[in-house]
Order: structure tokens, then C-alpha cells, then sequence
């Protein structure tokens, strides 16, 4: 039959160099690498991922571990340890900030008082009743929170639950949000209606309310967590797929499978899914951005994250009550929490443009 | 007997605007193996009649208001969508107008391929793919082995259409409903896509329904031609006859419009008029108000297709009574 029909093929194209078909993406893959933005904001993002994964390990210090007296030290602030001596035992050992040294002679005169702590702060050690003075090798790099707990590694254990929140929860969210709306959109007529009148009610509810229930009825939790702001966010990417699905579903190639008799399940989500997939990952990664915030949001009215344990809304939430006095407190978590919004949206962006088929593929 | 039956099959359109009648009360028969034309210029319904027929009206606002299609002892009007779904694809297939928009763009040329065998037939992958690639190098695909790894887009236009082709064509099917298959591609590759389609159809004696608006591809592609006018048949006769002795004015016109019938430097010939707003009720022939033969009857009576000879129909009142023997427009006959 080949040759047969050869007389009429057109000019033979060079085969080799189209042997593989590139996938979608690869071909996003390949129009991402151009888009420095875009690349920015995933490597920023991969990275702070990675730091506060791993970092916490090595800091020496837990999220949990208190230090009264180190109370706000600021970020590198050199360390002093007091030993206390004992009747009995091991003397009672304190880290003390250099900010806060001073105090701890209050009731000797003011000139006698800075002579003392210079004379600390150079590296001898001081002996006053009981108490020994002494350097300490200790560093703090984003100094400690008013309970003395070592900052960095509360922003970073933070970031892990809020990372957490934000990806599982959109997670949540896209899975309910695209079968939602792909069956609405694509089944159409009253089950479209019902289901996306549903969906408006559901808008229209609190959202806070939705999650005291939620708490209260199945307890704090922290997987609940997760559910309770997925089950929220999934609203939006239902109408965004529904959308899209019901702009598609008229089109010839859906028209052609219909006609070649695929079941309707095949035809959803083999044909329709796919080519809303675009769309799907850009809006997810603008959600996640989304529910970290929201994260924060609850944590702050005490329905997230308990303490001790935090997370970058928690730890920001904390520090704007210091601000005046501790800046750190705030500037830190802001800092992490802001550059992972910043490189998400950028990473959305891009990814928007390298998913789009219909830009050059050069 | 007839492979597939089609009486009395109405399709509305219920739209705002009102009830688009777009197909009204359309017999036809087509017999296995055979390639029918149906011909008629936009909005004429013939696009509409075959989505019909497979179930591609989108449902509301169209409704299928009458009529039986009568395929293998089931009627695919009524019938369970189940029952139609297991015949679409398998015993009924279709190839679409723009090759463009007709592969879904996402997917490998093998994964669509394949999907009727996978579905259809319940073959196992490997075996689909094995008969997929064979298929691909049946529509004249060189190399097949390779660019069935290809997305769409990586196709040429004409390319497509034979990825289209082998698709429609890969489970071997009674019938191929063809809507306008060449009308988005160029001419060298029109005549190589219909020298294809008639290629495949002699060696699996697939029967056609060709939907044209192009008279000089139904001259040369389809042994009958029915000529259709404002959602009605107004003429249905073998190839030949149709253009050697039109019975009806309508498609009288349509040859006469042909420009290369026309001498250098002379005014084409055109239609007058525009075709009626089928969304308004009428009574009598829905051509009355653009034809050059019109009388009292025509505007009065609902004509209705009838047989002059044995296989060639038409439905002009006034050549059934005999009133004019000839529907040709005398005064312009002037090339030929």
C-alpha cells in the first residue's frame, strides 16, 4: 500500500530530525530556561526549600529550646555566659546578650557599671559574689526571639510548616477544584448548574466560620489544617477549569473523539484535563502563595499552628508586636516569607508563558 | 439492501433568536460501498445532517424533532448513547473539515491513533500501535515508525488530514462521513487527500457520504449526488445525470455559477437573492423567491421530493406537473 500511495506523498521531509516529538514539556522546559525571571524564582525558591529542610539539623539549637535571659538578643550579638556557684552540683549556667550585661550590675553606679561589662565584653572573665562572667563561643546569626529561642532556627522550622500548608493545601485544592469543575464544564446543562450553584454557596460562607467548624469538630489538628484550606481554595480553580473545559469542549478535536466513540470518562481525562493542565499548574502556584497567607491568617486568631511550634505568619506575627525595640524579630521572617512569594509569582509567570503552546517555540 | 436509511429527519435549532430549521424533513439511502455527495452552499444543512446522524448535535439547543436512521437494524436517532458510542468510531467514522483543530494538540499522533483500537477492539497497546503505524503508512505517512512519535503540530496540513484519515479509517469502518475534507487545504493537496480517500475506500469498500460544497470534486468522486437547499433535498439523482440534466433550478444555478464556464470579459453568473431566514415559517419552495422559473404553484404548495425517472429526484413543483422541461436560465446560457 506504501507505494502505492507514494506517487502522491509530498516532498519527503528530512525524518531524522524529527524522529522524537518534544512533549509540552520540554518544550516549557526549553522556553523557561530562557525567562531569567522566571529561573530566579525557582532557583530562590529550591533553595530556601532546601535551607529549611536541612539547616535546622545544624544550627545546634531546636525551635523549642528556651533561654530567658537571652531575652531579644539581636542578630550576632556577642554571647556571655554566668555561672552561677552552687552549694551542691554543677553551677547554674545563663547566656546573657551583651545588650542586656549591663543590667545584671544595676546596683553599682552607672560609671562603674560600663567599666564592668567593657571589661567583660573584652574577653576576661569576671567574678562578682557568686557569679562568673565569661565569653561565651555562642552565636545567634538572626539573633533570639523575647523567650530566647534561637531565631534561625525557628524561621527555618517555621518555613518547613508553612511550605507544608501552602503546597499540601494546594494540593487539596487542585484535586477537588479540577474534578469539580472539569465534570461541571464538561457535563453542562443542569449538573453544570447544581454543581457550580453549590460551589457558590460555598463562596458565599465564611471562610473563618468553615474552619472553626472544621477545628472544632474534628479537633486541632494539624492535618486538618491543610483539608480545612484546601476545602476553601478549591473554589477558584473549579471555576477556572470549569471555564476552560466548557471553551474546549467545543472544539473539533473533542468533536472527534466523540464521533470515534470514546467513553465520556476517556474524553475528560485524556483530552480535556491535558489541555487545561496549563492553566491548572500556573493558577497553583499562585495559590500556594495564597494559602500561606491564609496559613498566617489563622495562625494569628489561634487556629493554626500552635506554639511552640511556628511558622513565617506566626513568627511575623510576633515580631510586629517587637518592632520597635527588636526589628529583627520582624525584618527575618519577612525576609524568607517575601522571597518565597516573590519567586512563586515569578515562577507563575513564567511557567504561564512556557506552558502557553501558542508562543514561539524558537 | 440499504446500508444506512435516512427518512424524514429534522434537526431544529431552538436559539434565541428563534427555531433554525436547519435540517427539514431529508430521506436519503446509501447503499454499501457507494460515495454519495451532498452539496449545497453554507448553512444549507449538510453539515448538520451527518452531526445528526452521529450524535454531534449539541443538545440543548439542538433537537433532533423527527425521523429514523436506520443503520444495521439500529435506528442511531434513538437509540441508547451507549448503543451509538459502540457504533461511532467502529462502524460509522468521520473526518472533519480543518485538520488544524481536529487532533487534539496535547497528544502524540499515536495516542490518538491508537485510542479506537484500545476502546473499540480492546486490543493491547503494543498490538494497536503495530496496527496503528501500518495504518499511517497506508494514508502515505513515509517513515511512519518515527513521526507517529509527533505531536500535531509537527504536521504539515495535508499530513494531518491523513492522521485524520488513518484515525477515521483504523477500525475499518462501514461507513466514512467526510465534512468538507479538502475545503482547508490547498489544491495540490486537495487532489492528493481525495485521490487517498478514494484510494482507502476501494480496498476496505467503505461507503462515503462526501459533504462538498465544491461541484467539480463531487464530478469526479460520487456516483450520487444530492443537492440540498435551505435544510431540504431539492435534487438527488446519480453524478452524471445531475450535471446533464439538472431537474431542479436551484442546482440549474449552482452549475451555471461555475466560473470556468463562463467566456473571457463576460459578468459572472450569480444567484439572485440570498437564501431565506430559516428561522422564519414559510409556505410553498424555499428557492421560489430566487428563481428564474417561478409560478403561482411554487409559493403556495410545500413541494416534496419525487422520482421523474427511476433514481432521479427532485422537488420543483413545476417540473413534476411538466410546466417547464428545461430549468436551465435560457437568457445566460451562453458559454456552454
Amino acid at each position: 500500500m506504501a507505494t502505492a500511495t507514494a506517487s502522491i506523498e509530498p516532498a519527503p521531509i528530512r525524518a531524522d530530525e524529527l524522529v522524537q516529538g518534544t512533549s509540552l514539556w520540554k518544550d516549557a522546559w526549553f522556553r523557561l530556561k530562557k525567562n531569567h525571571v522566571a529561573l530566579f524564582g525557582l532557583y530562590t525558591f529550591c533553595t530556601i526549600a532546601l535551607l529549611c529542610v536541612v539547616v535546622p539539623f545544624f544550627t545546634g539549637y531546636t525551635y523549642e529550646q528556651t533561654e530567658i535571659s537571652l531575652k531579644a538578643s539581636a542578630p550576632m550579638e556577642p554571647i556571655f555566659l554566668r555561672s552561677e556557684a552552687r552549694k551542691v552540683g554543677e553551677p547554674k549556667k545563663s547566656f546573657i546578650a551583651l545588650s542586656n550585661l549591663e543590667d545584671e550590675f544595676l546596683e553599682k553606679p552607672q560609671s562603674d557599671r560600663k567599666a564592668i561589662v567593657a571589661k567583660i565584653a573584652s574577653g576576661e572573665v569576671y567574678q562578682e559574689g557568686r557569679d562568673t562572667y565569661q565569653r561565651s563561643n555562642q552565636r545567634h546569626v538572626f539573633g533570639t526571639d523575647p523567650l530566647g529561642r534561637d531565631l534561625l532556627t525557628r524561621v527555618l522550622v517555621g518555613g518547613r510548616i508553612s511550605l507544608a500548608v501552602g503546597f499540601a493545601a494546594t494540593l487539596v485544592s487542585v484535586c477537588i477544584g479540577v474534578l469539580w469543575g472539569a465534570t461541571a464544564g464538561f457535563a453542562g446543562g443542569k449538573v453544570d448548574t447544581v454543581m457550580m450553584r453549590f460551589a457558590d454557596i460555598l463562596y458565599a460562607l465564611p471562610f473563618t466560620v468553615i474552619v472553626i467548624l472544621l477545628m472544632v469538630m474534628f479537633g486541632r489538628n494539624f492535618i486538618l489544617l491543610f483539608v480545612a484550606i484546601g476545602a476553601v481554595e478549591w473554589l477558584n480553580m473549579a471555576r477556572i477549569v470549569r471555564g476552560q473545559i466548557i471553551s474546549l469542549k467545543n472544539q473539533e478535536f473533542i468533536e472527534a473523539a466523540i464521533s470515534l466513540g470514546l467513553p465520556s470518562h476517556r474524553i475528560l481525562f485524556r483530552h480535556l484535563i491535558p489541555n487545561v493542565i496549563g492553566s491548572i499548574i500556573i493558577y497553583a502556584t499562585l495559590t500556594v502563595p495564597n494559602v500561606m497567607l491564609l496559613e498566617a491568617v489563622l495562625s494569628f486568631l489561634g487556629l493554626g499552628v500552635q506554639p511552640p511550634l511556628s511558622s513565617w505568619g506566626v513568627l511575623i506575627d510576633e515580631g510586629s508586636r517587637t518592632m520597635e525595640t527588636s526589628i529583627w524579630l520582624l525584618v527575618c521572617p519577612a525576609i524568607f516569607f517575601s522571597l518565597t512569594l516573590f519567586s512563586l509569582n515569578f515562577l507563575g509567570d513564567g511557567l504561564r508563558d512556557a506552558l502557553d503552546p501558542k508562543s514561539s517555540k524558537d | 439492501m440499504a446500508l444506512l436509511e435516512v427518512e424524514n429527519l429534522r434537526t431544529y435549532f431552538y436559539t434565541r433568536g428563534g427555531v433554525v430549521r436547519a435540517v427539514d424533513n431529508v430521506s436519503f439511502m446509501l447503499e454499501p460501498g457507494e460515495t454519495m455527495g451532498i452539496v449545497g452552499e453554507s448553512g444549507s444543512g449538510k453539515s448538520v445532517t451527518c452531526y445528526s446522524l452521529l450524535g454531534l448535535i449539541p443538545r440543548p439547543p439542538g433537537k433532533i424533532v423527527s425521523g429514523s436512521a436506520l443503520f444495521g437494524g439500529v435506528d442511531l436517532l434513538s437509540c441508547p448513547k451507549e448503543q451509538l458510542r459502540r457504533i461511532q468510531g467502529k462502524r460509522i467514522s468521520m473526518i472533519f473539515q480543518d485538520p488544524m483543530t481536529s487532533l487534539n494538540p496535547y497528544m502524540r499522533v499515536s495516542d490518538q491513533l491508537v485510542e479506537p483500537l484500545l476502546v473499540h477492539d480492546k486490543m493491547s497497546r503494543s498490538q494497536a500501535l503495530t496496527k496503528a503505524i501500518t495504518s499511517l503508512e497506508e494514508v502515505g505517512i513515509q517513515d511512519a515508525a518515527n513521526r507517529i512519535n509527533l505531536y500535531p503540530h509537527q504536521f504539515s496540513g495535508g499530513m494531518r488530514q491523513r492522521v485524520m484519515i488513518a484515525m477515521a479509517l483504523i477500525s475499518r469502518p462501514e461507513i466514512l462521513v467526510a465534512d468538507e475534507p479538502t475545503t482547508a487545504l490547498d489544491v495540490t493537496v486537495q487532489a492528493q487527500i481525495l485521490e487517498l480517500i478514494r484510494q482507502r475506500q476501494k480496498d476496505l469498500g467503505t461507503a462515503v457520504i462526501f459533504i462538498t460544497h465544491d461541484l467539480g470534486v463531487v464530478a469526479s468522486f460520487c456516483n450520487r449526488v444530492n443537492v440540498m437547499y435551505a435544510g431540504r433535498i431539492v435534487e438527488s439523482a446519480p453524478t452524471d445525470e445531475i450535471f446533464a440534466r439538472p431537474m431542479h433550478p436551484y442546482n440549474a444555478s449552482l452549475q451555471q455559477s461555475i466560473p470556468a464556464l463562463h467566456k473571457k470579459g463576460q459578468a459572472l453568473f450569480t444567484i439572485p437573492g440570498l437564501p431565506p431566514d430559516l428561522t422564519i415559517e414559510f409556505r410553498g419552495c424555499p428557492f421560489a423567491s430566487r428563481c428564474a422559473h417561478v409560478g403561482e404553484i411554487c409559493k403556495e404548495q410545500d413541494p416534496a421530493l419525487k422520482q421523474i425517472v427511476p433514481g432521479h429526484g427532485t422537488s420543483c413543483i413545476r417540473f413534476q406537473r411538466g410546466e417547464i422541461a428545461d430549468v436551465r436560465i435560457k437568457n445566460f446560457v451562453s458559454a456552454v
